[in-house]
């Protein structure tokens, strides 16, 4: 997926579509970005993962020029977000994390007015709404009231909507939070022709680490505010050596016995516990695995179940975070 | 300048075409002033006899001065569709498109302009079938119509800034409970200045509802003194660019919140 867009020619004459250097913004006494840097090459799909309240909306306030960092630069299509923000406002589609349609307009009546504002003449708008309206496959419902139509439709509505004055970069604010699972694919599948049919540059921010993996092409890790990793799905989860053997036990008690048990058969002591399920990462777990069951046997520790697994996006979260994904999530709070 | 223009009347009929389709929010506007004009214009018929208040009929009093006062009162809720986009992710999607804050000022304002409008008609259309009559003429009704419009500004134009300040429709109740009605007593909308208790007079004189009132009522009588009327139509003029130009301002406060 990656080799692909990177060998396609950047649309902007510059290979750099987005960049942003050290932006800090706060809130009150909240520090809700604390510096944070990235680099997004044109024509590829760039993914800003973290937890709730990590700071991912506010970078694409920051860059959508809804709002000014306290510090910090950073250009969007080769524009200054300081200096030009009208300028930019020409050259992005901005999808919130809110839905952004007017619900008592039709599909059209929407599309048509973002067209308009835009300055296209009345009937290139009507055209160029048909067709995305074709496009997402909402042609049908199209002269029906937004407001009435399912939460699938709705959020490819605010994606169409985004899209309409064909812009360079697309920001996609949690584009798929409280979609079922069905519109969540199918959200998928659009958004993943949008850098390779239409060549744009597409920023997204999710809290699902499925989907980075699924749709960046390269990605950075956000956690309070502070960047803690960046590259390709595929080299954020080499660089986690090896494969992780996960263990949970079936008597806490047993936490400790197990610990020493699998530093002993594994030479690592890089194991980290969370309640009774212990992880160790292995390079070959293949053929560590049969060792460390049989030293978990020797020591007397009962197992409820053992897995091994290729490192994934939560593995790289955990180590780059230094804590669980999903823990990281349900405590924070919305940004 | 024409992109301010167009961007303006793109969003006017976007609220237009929401009214449309929810046409019975027009209806319950009309609410209170028939209640002003039918229910208190009788109960208080007899007000216009006493020495000095200077009409023989109260109605033909009282028409205009609710016809503003309705004006400032649906205005009030102007804000409710901006705190309606604000929760939605229309607000911010306005404001990373090509569309100046002073169009999203100015299309609100002329959207209340034109609801004003019909509203004005509509209460002038029940005064006239109760038995007021209009000496003033065409030249009245279209000042009284400029007036409402001119105070529905002002008026708009502070709910707008309210609701982009404090992101509340509880805010902007507060508004019209906490200064519609002192400013319709502190006003000559329901009795005329000469009988006023003389502070009330005073604090009328800085008080936008009694400069429409005071030019409508002016504008519609049989002999209107047009210095009156443009005076306080100067100040209304005045007043509403004021506003308008804060109300755009108060889009800074918003972005810094967001």
């Amino acid at each position: 997926m990656s080799t692909q867009q990177i060998t396609r020619p950047a649309r902007l004459g510059t290979e750099t579509a987005i960049e942003a250097v050290d932006l800090v913004k706060t809130y009150g006494r909240v520090r809700a970005l604390d510096g944070v840097s990235f680099t997004v090459r044109a024509g590829t799909v760039f993914g800003l993962l973290g937890p709730n309240g990590a700071g991912k909306s506010t970078t694409v306030k920051v860059l959508t020029t809804l709002s000014a960092p306290d510090s910090g630069e950073a250009t969007v299509a080769g524009l200054d977000v300081r200096r030009q923000p009208g300028k930019i406002r020409r050259a992005i589609g901005y999808v919130s994390q809110k839905p952004s349609f007017d619900p008592v307009g039709t599909g059209r009546e929407n599309l048509v007015l973002q067209g308009r504002i835009h300055g296209m003449p009345g009937r290139r708008a009507g055209q160029r709404a048909d067709e995305l309206l074709a496009r997402f496959g909402l042609a049908d419902a199209a002269r029906r009231r937004a407001g009435t139509w399912s939460g699938g439709m709705q959020r490819k509505l605010d994606v169409a909507v985004g899209l309409m004055h064909a812009p360079q970069v697309l920001f996609l604010d949690e584009p798929t939070t409280g979609l079922d699972p069905q519109a969540r694919l199918e959200m998928w599948a659009e958004i993943g022709t949008l850098a390779q049919r239409d060549g744009l540059t597409v920023l997204l921010t999710t809290h699902y680490l499925d989907e980075a993996d699924h749709l960046a092409d390269q990605l950075v890790i956000i956690d309070r505010g502070r960047v803690v990793a960046s590259g390709s799905p595929d080299d954020l989860k080499n660089e986690l050596s090896g494969d992780r053997i996960q263990v949970e036990l079936a008597r806490p008690d047993q936490a400790g016995e197990a610990r020493h048990a699998i530093v002993a058969a594994t030479g690592q002591d890089g194991i980290t516990a969370d309640g009774t399920t212990l992880r160790v990462r292995v390079a070959g777990g293949g053929t560590a695995l049969p060792r460390v069951l049989a030293a978990l046997d020797d020591a007397g520790v009962e197992i409820a179940a053992v897995s091994l697994s290729r490192p994934s996006l939560d593995d790289v979260y955990l180590h780059h975070a230094g804590r669980d994904f999903r823990e990281a999530d349900t405590s924070g709070s919305r940004a | 300048m024409t992109t301010f223009a167009s961007h303006s009347g793109f969003l006017t009929l976007r609220s237009l075409r929401t009214l449309s389709r929810q046409p019975a929010y027009l209806l319950f506007t009309l609410v209170q002033p028939m209640v002003w004009l039918l229910l208190f214009g009788q109960l208080f018929k007899n007000i216009a006899r006493l020495p000095g208040f200077g009409t023989g009929s109260y109605l033909e009093y009282l028409t205009p001065g609710v016809i503003v006062m309705t004006a400032m009162m649906t205005a009030g809720w102007s804000g409710t569709a901006f705190i309606q986009d604000m929760e939605r992710g229309v607000m911010d999607r306005n404001l990373t498109s090509p569309v100046s804050r002073g169009a999203l000022i100015s299309g609100s304002l002329a959207y209340t302009a034109v609801t004003t409008v019909v509203q004005s008609l509509i209460v002038l259309g029940v005064g006239l079938l109760a038995g007021a009559r209009y000496s003033g003429g065409l030249p009245g009704v279209l000042t009284v119509l400029a007036c409402a419009v001119l105070l529905a500004m002002i008026f708009g134009a502070l709910s707008d800034a309210v609701a982009l300040l404090v992101h509340q429709q509880e805010a902007l109740i507060a508004v019209s409970q906490f200064l519609v009605l002192p400013l319709a007593f502190l006003s000559s909308v329901m009795i005329a200045p000469g009988l006023m208790p003389g502070w009330v007079g005073t604090a009328a004189r800085y008080n936008p509802l009694d400069w429409a009132a005071v030019a409508s009522r002016e504008a519609l009588g049989a002999a209107p003194d047009w210095g009156l009327v443009l005076s306080r139509g100067g100040l209304l003029v005045a007043l509403a660019v004021v506003m308008s130009w804060l109300a755009t301002r108060a889009f800074r406060a918003y972005q810094r919140s967001v």
